[in-house]
């Protein structure tokens, strides 16, 4: 028997030796330095311990603009992804012709690049010298005021940012989906269609709670993975996120860090911290929902 | 309610090239009302295609179906007042007992729908005539397969309809469980009357509780009849191989002057059957022990089954490496000999035509 654990040790080990040098101690020493006032990363030093990082982040207006910049994409994004993939994948494993196809063009933002993606959205979006953007164009045809969506009001940008994050995080919900809903055994729809069941009623009462469990991990992934976008504000905002006040909790540590008024790893060190704090306060809540609602 | 099939056909259109099947090839026959019907065949042969056009979940090909005089073939299944209990169950996982027999009167619309009370009522009924009253709070995967089962009947059973099918219902459950539940399932029909349709490929499930068995094969309509009846009077070879256990023992033989020959043996009289070749299958019951019987067969070994004896043996006209005859226990076997002699019962033993395996009749004496 401790034979056998000291095997299981051993070939543990090449992973836990892994884990502890990329993940344990960076995880360790950014928790130690958002308590650290002042830390200097090339003189190793600091001037006290303390909660100072934290209730400076805090008062941060960036910061706190960044904050509300990311709640609003989370609490967007996420419901009407996870909404839309669902639909569409209903959509998808309900047609027979030319599904294979489908399939692709739905997956195909997934294998490309954020930015390419990005670069697709300016021309859609951009106000350029010569003509306002694919979209005023067409907002021009419906007798609409052309609006700025990447330099203009707030909402237009806020909106572009959603729109594109339910854009880049589509084709993996989808993709998910239509093979969760592929694996439903068909005998259980035989059974209700015997029964007399109406289409609506088969989905709410059997494929929803079917797929249920893929639809938590995709609620919650999706939870996580807002929470950390960054890139694709990036994409569309350029660099300099906290002038166009489009910047999200990453982009925050990201400047922090590296950024134009960067060098501070302390304030860095405690948003990454509060991030987590409220990542794992999200998950958290999402756990107990889904085994309340599996007890029902 | 009585159902009818008319000329009822199902093929599936081959895939990549590949020739179609005809699945069911014109189905003619007529289920008389409240009877349980066993409907046979080895698998593959086209059954759950049968049971899938009746309940309205595939369209057939070619013919028409008959419930009563209500022509149902173009009605959708919810319209046809079937129940279906499926191989695996389908039940909903995510659903308790109680939950899964109520599921399908939740669907009820319009005129028929009922209350919560008169709901429940029912649900409590059926699933009190399968004995699962006490596990309503359970869900699917805590229970035995054998109570699931009942559940998925109670299920099936719940919207009172006019026919209920039942497709390999008994082939997940254990050996004993397989016993126990046929007889329930006997019960259950001859308490609601209900025209029950039971497809099975273990010919002994289907021999034991039906009032008529319909034999198939390959989507071939083979034989109708009381179980008895067919087992006894099978209409050719295929029939009378698929039915009983130990199977018949079938050897080649040969007709000279209206008497029947196995090898050089002159077995049996057969009265007007034309001289030439003959495949003969003869019942394991078939066989009486005599010393310088009329068949010869060289004795391999005798197995005791407490109320009977088997006994194995060989003969080189026999189509299997091994003959199989089953002789009351009282009766003597010497196991020392090597040759041993049967005389054949005339009613036990069946004429084929050798290619066609079509049925040879004889006026035996
Ligand atoms: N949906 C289908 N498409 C094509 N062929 C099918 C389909 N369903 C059944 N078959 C074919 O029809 C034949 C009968 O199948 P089935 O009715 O399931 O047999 P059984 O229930 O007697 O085992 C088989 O050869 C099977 O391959
Ligand atoms: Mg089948």
């Amino acid at each position: 028997m401790e034979n056998r654990d000291t095997k299981a040790w051993l070939y543990l080990l090449p992973a836990i030796l892994f884990l502890g040098v990329f993940m344990i101690y960076p995880l360790v020493d950014v928790v130690v330095y958002s308590f650290e006032q002042g830390y200097n990363s090339a003189s190793q030093s600091f001037s006290g311990v303390g909660f100072f990082n934290f209730s400076y982040v805090l008062r941060d207006p960036y910061f706190l603009q960044a904050l509300k910049n990311t709640f609003i994409l989370v609490i967007i994004t996420v419901p009407v992804s996870t909404a839309f993939a669902l639909l569409i994948s209903v959509a998808l494993s309900s047609i027979k012709k030319l599904q294979d196809l489908f399939q692709t063009v739905y997956f195909l933002p997934y294998v490309t690049n954020t930015l390419a993606v990005g670069l697709v959205f300016m021309i859609l979006f951009k106000r350029t010298p010569y003509s306002d953007g694919l979209v005023n164009l067409l907002i021009g045809w419906f007798g609409g005021e052309a609006v700025d969506f990447i330099d203009g009001p707030y909402w237009a940008k806020m909106f572009v940012l959603c729109f594109y994050t339910v854009w880049v995080v589509l084709p993996f919900k989808i993709l998910v989906l239509t093979s969760a809903l592929a694996s439903v055994d068909r005998n259980y729809y035989n059974a209700a269609r015997v029964d007399g069941t109406s289409r609506g009623r088969i989905f709410r009462k059997i494929t929803l709670p079917m797929i249920s469990p893929m639809l938590f991990y995709l609620v919650i992934t999706g939870f996580i993975g807002a929470f950390k976008a960054y890139s694709d504000a990036v994409a569309l905002f350029g660099t300099n996120l906290n002038a166009a006040g489009m910047n999200t909790i990453v982009g925050y540590v990201y400047d922090m860090l590296y950024g134009n008024s960067g060098g501070y790893p302390s304030f860095a060190s405690a948003a990454a911290i509060l991030l987590f704090l409220i990542v794992l306060t999200i998950t958290c809540i999402n756990l107990l929902v889904k085994n309340r609602s599996a007890k029902n | 309610m009585k159902v009818v099939l008319q000329n009822l056909t199902k093929q599936f259109p081959g895939r990549n090239k590949q020739p179609g099947v005809t699945a069911v090839n014109n189905f003619n026959f007529e289920i008389p009302d409240g009877e349980l019907i066993g409907l046979l065949g080895p698998s593959g042969c086209g059954k759950s295609t049968v049971l899938n056009m009746l309940c309205g979940l595939q369209k057939p090909s070619a013919g028409r179906i008959f419930f009563g005089e209500e022509d149902v073939t173009d009605l959708p299944p919810e319209k046809r007042g079937v129940g279906m209990v499926f191989q695996n169950y389908a039940l909903y996982p995510h659903l308790t007992v109680l939950q899964n027999i109520l599921f399908p009167l939740q669907n009820l619309k319009g005129e028929q729908k009922l209350s919560k009370q008169e709901m429940t009522d029912r649900a409590l009924e059926a699933a009190k005539l399968v004995q699962i009253d006490m596990l309503l709070d359970r869900k699917p995967s805590e229970l035995s397969g054998g109570q699931q089962q009942r559940v998925a009947i109670a299920r099936a059973l719940v919207k009172m309809p006019r026919v209920l099918l039942l497709d390999e219902p008994l082939s997940n459950l254990d050996a004993r469980l397989r016993l126990q539940t046929r007889e329930e399932i006997r019960r259950i029909q001859q308490e609601t009357h209900i025209t029950t349709i039971f497809v099975t490929h273990d010919q002994e499930e289907a021999m034991s509780i039906s009032d008529h068995i319909v034999v198939m094969n390959a989507g071939v309509f083979q034989q109708m009849g009381k179980p008895q009846e067919v087992y006894d009077d099978p209409v050719n070879l295929f029939v009378a191989k698929f039915l009983g256990t130990p199977p018949i023992n079938v050897f080649d033989g040969e007709v000279r002057g209206e008497a029947l020959f196995i090898g050089a043996d002159r077995v049996l009289d057969v009265p007007g059957v034309r001289d030439g070749a003959v495949t003969v299958g003869i019942r394991p019951e078939g066989f009486l022990l005599r010393d310088g019987g009329a068949l010869r067969c060289r004795l391999k070994a005798v197995e005791i089954m407490g109320r009977d004896k088997s006994i194995v043996a060989e003969n080189p006209a026999c189509q299997s490496p091994t003959i199989r005859a089953i002789i009351s226990a009282e009766v003597s076997c010497d196991v020392s000999q090597t040759e041993i002699g049967f005389d054949i019962k005339p009613q036990k033993l069946c004429l084929f035509e050798p290619e066609s395996g079509a049925r040879i009749r004889f006026a035996a004496k």
